[in-house]
């Protein structure tokens, strides 16, 4: 089952190989961090192959080696059995390899067209390009299914859409090998279904297509072998439809992993958090919370689920106190301001609100500062803190830091290192150790998991239960639907700023909660 | 105020628009490949400074715009250096650059002259002289197209002609060639120019040294052309009016056409306080008339001009991510 490279090296031809990459011997380190450690990998053509591993095993940097935007140390790529130096992106785009990365490489205000010759333009003078584009374009959408008009701005795009050109500027160079970077973690269920198809109908024509994810479910769906990275090293290679999720759960992180949630059923008991009417405008004066109403009492989880951008932030942010609203927010029956001096995180956190922001590292952590000056955050003028009138009491700042680490398993567990040496996993256990042991009434909790490896990924989902068994009230924001399936003790689905539905995760499933997504009420 | 009058204002618009357009395009392609220049006010001067030398030596107006040229071309050179190669601060970079010029130019020419900083009075082929169109003089008494075409069309030196021209030039590059859709994609995004193959850094080296020439004209433009000879601080503070004019024509080669020949009315309008008092009817001081240009500079850049969107890239250096 395992499938390495291992053909005998020099006398395989190019003809003979059935591989359309190999990778032999690949090694990189970045200062005293060893990235990559002789990786070995061989994609057989016209296959869909899986890499998966926890957040720095190694996967991007090999794909950014393969892609020529890293040089490696030592080791040899072979395309389609020939040796292949890849010294910069323009020769891995000559060797046919095209990559579509997670944050994709658009210029936002340039048309589809435009973005589609950046880089591949038959000449100095732009019409001849423009007219050659788009007729091929023309012929590659009608035969993958993918249909984008060619003129629209990128920015006008859905995400979907934009990654769809993505893979036509891939195509668009001719490229027979396709590498794809988490390519669902911004796509509606719906979506990733379309981009299969897409995929499948690419390894119909012979592509090859390597398919990077943390997703152990589209492995098992979408790809036909699977290879596992952990801690910069290969550690097997083996066929999908002889692996599972659990066994390739326990490959990437060495030890066995509990990928259910375990919880018993909800016992709800007061209500903690009313909210009537909440709307919400941006700068430019955009509504983008409509009107949402619901509750949450305590020891209970409400799931949020909702494809990115459709109002969960503002909610949050209204509720945690950033964000100016109008409407009716009462806490355990008591009304909250939501305008005005009076309306901000201080005095959310004092009511009881506690709130792991979506978004970490621009919100819950200042990258630059210690985790200790982290965990003050918000708390600074908790009385524990203080020494006296004038002064803050670092020593015990710090020790209770190192006992959250402790409590939380925080690696390393040294408070003194600054946010931004940890990784993504760690850095949101600091926030949630943070938030957590302050003991709040009610959490918010936005994103938990996102870029947290599984091993952590099963640590908070363990903490964010023991909170509610201890009869909190939890409001969870996550575009990854499992995490909502398996959390939640209820679910409400949001669309463009209002609540779609709401569902039972009991007896809920994916399709159900996809049209929710996309804004269909088709309540069965 | 009579027609002629308006036409003889709109004539001298132009020859104080010009190095204004120039400077203005230059920053328009720097910042469009993402490289914000606050450097153009020192490029011009040094410019000046060697062209007006330069032409002074050599008798030649053409060969001081190159000494011109080649002045601004080494300060774009140290700017791309610090900026891009050693993805330095652009806006720490640019002022350094504007005080080693502001400081450089009179240290030479006092050494080149010794005339107090300033390069001797150009005359003769060490100017660039004004060019009198065809029958400019003989339709001069034609009603309304006379004094136009006299006043405002001819005139002029080859100078300012070209500067004109690179308007159409500049739009044709940035929207009709290869290079311009990758100039304007390196300003808004260099990953997506990155991962295409092409060299982020060469793009810019190359937008600067476009930043470079122009600057190198403009600069010439003032010490042979609109004046005779090199003075000190002898650009006050156009290369800051051209980045408010950039920023007032939202990038745009047009509107910076439109937008550097305001600030240039406002100039030229300075130069007549008569025109303006009979106007106004009461005595407007001339040091109120020179402060315009730079009142408008101070209103485009609080934002009355409406939303200008910088290009997105635009001031941070390109580093890889992982």
């Amino acid at each position: 089952m395992v499938a390495t490279a291992n053909n005998g090296g020099r006398q395989a031809t190019a003809a003979l190989t059935p591989y359309a990459i190999e990778l032999k011997g690949i090694s990189k380190a970045f200062g005293p961090v060893q990235a990559n450690k002789d990786i070995n990998i061989a994609v057989p053509r016209g296959t869909i192959h899986g890499i998966i591993g926890e957040n720095g095993a190694g996967k991007s940097t090999l794909m950014s080696i393969l892609y020529g935007f890293y040089r490696a140390d030592a080791g040899e790529v072979y395309i389609n059995g020939k040796l292949t130096p890849i010294p910069d992106s323009q020769s891995a785009i000559r060797a046919g390899i095209g990559m579509v990365f997670q944050h994709f490489k658009l210029v936002q205000n340039f048309t589809v067209l435009e973005n589609v010759i950046l880089g591949a333009e038959d000449g100095p003078m732009l019409n001849t390009s423009l007219a050659k584009a788009r007729k091929v374009l023309g012929d590659l959408s009608r035969e993958y299914e993918m249909d984008v008009d060619p003129d629209a701005l990128i920015e006008d795009l859905s995400v979907g859409h934009q990654q769809r050109v993505e893979i036509l500027k891939a195509l668009y160079r001719q490229a027979d090998i396709l590498i794809l970077d988490e390519p669902t973690g911004v796509l509606t269920p719906d979506e990733a279904d379309h981009l299969f198809r897409i995929l499948n109908g690419l390894k119909d024509q012979g592509k090859t297509i390597i398919l990077i994810t943390h997703k152990l479910r589209e492995i098992m769906e979408a790809t036909d072998n699977v290879s596992v990275m952990r801690r910069g090293t290969m550690v097997a290679t083996v066929k999908t439809a002889e692996s599972s999720p659990e066994s390739l759960a326990e490959l990437m992180v060495g030890r066995k992993v509990l990928l259910e949630v375990e919880k018993v059923k909800a016992t709800p008991g007061a209500v903690v958090l009313a909210v009537e009417n909440l709307r919400v405008k941006d700068d430019d004066g955009i509504e983008r919370l409509k009107g949402v109403s619901f509750e949450i009492r305590a020891g209970e989880i409400l799931g949020i689920a909702g494809v990115a951008g459709n109002g969960q932030s503002e909610l949050l942010e209204a509720l945690g106190g950033i964000a100016r609203a109008t409407g009716r927010i009462t806490l355990k029956g008591v009304d909250l301001p939501l305008v005005g001096l009076a309306a901000n995180g201080q005095t959310r956190r004092a009511a009881g609100i506690a709130h792991v922001p979506e978004d970490r590292q621009h919100l819950g952590l200042i990258m630059d500062f210690s985790a200790w000056e982290n965990v003050a955050f918000g708390y600074h003028n908790d009385p524990k803190y203080q020494k006296n009138a004038v002064f803050m009491d670092n020593d015990a700042l710090r020790a209770d830091t190192e006992r959250k680490m402790a409590t939380y398993d925080v690696r390393p567990p040294i408070a003194t290192l600054a946010a931004k040496n940890f990784s993504g996993g760690n850095q949101q256990k600091i926030v949630v150790a943070r938030e957590m042991e302050q003991n709040p009434d009610l959490l918010l909790i936005g994103q938990p998991t996102r870029g947290v490896d599984i091993g952590a990924i099963e640590f908070i989902h363990k903490q964010i239960v023991a909170l509610r068994d201890a009869g909190k009230a939890i409001l969870l924001v996550s575009v990854e639907l499992d995490e909502i399936m398996s959390l939640s003790d209820r679910i409400a689905v949001m669309f463009d700023g209002q609540i779609m539905g709401t569902a039972d995760p009991e007896t809920t499933n994916e399709r159900e909660l996809g049209l929710l997504m996309a804004g269909v009420s088709g309540k069965a | 105020m009579d027609y002629e009058t308006l036409m003889q204002i709109f004539g001298s618009t132009v020859r104080l628009g010009t190095p204004l357009l120039l400077a203005c395009l230059a920053g328009l392609f720097s910042e469009r490949a993402g490289i914000f220049d606050i450097g153009l006010e020192g490029k011009m001067l040094a410019a000046a400074m060697a062209a007006g030398s330069v032409a002074a030596m050599s008798g030649s107006a053409w060969i001081g715009l190159l000494a011109g040229i080649g002045a601004s071309l080494i300060f774009s050179g140290l700017h791309g250096l610090a900026s891009i190669t050693f993805r330095g601060n652009q806006l720490i970079s640019g002022v350094a650059l504007n005080f080693l010029s502001s400081g450089i130019t009179v240290l030479v020419a006092q050494a080149l002259f010794g005339q107090g900083g300033r390069t001797p009075p150009l005359d003769g082929a060490a100017r660039f002289n004004p060019i009198t169109l065809p029958f400019a003089e003989s339709l001069q008494d034609v009603p309304l197209i006379g004094p136009l075409y006299y006043q405002v069309i001819s005139g002029h030196s080859i100078l300012v002609y070209a500067a004109v021209a690179f308007v159409p030039l500049t739009w044709w590059v940035l929207y009709r060639t290869r290079f311009g859709l990758r100039l304007r994609a390196v300003g808004e995004n260099p990953a997506a120019v990155d991962t295409a193959g092409v060299s982020v850094v060469g793009l810019r080296y190359a937008a600067l040294a476009i930043t470079g020439v122009l600057c190198g004209i403009a600069g010439a433009y003032m010490a042979t052309a609109l004046q005779a000879g090199f003075g000190r601080e002898m650009t006050a503070g156009r290369g800051y009016i051209a980045l408010a004019a950039l920023i007032f024509a939202k990038w745009r080669p047009w509107q910076a056409l439109g937008a550097t020949m305001l600030f240039g009315f406002f100039q030229a309008l300075a130069l007549r306080p008569d025109v303006v008092e009979s106007i106004a009817r009461f005595k407007v001081p001339v040091s109120m008339l020179d402060a315009l240009p730079y009142i408008l500079t101070v209103l485009v850049l609080a934002g009355f001009v409406g939303k200008a969107i910088p290009p997105r890239a635009g001031g941070e250096p390109y580093v890889k991510e992982r």
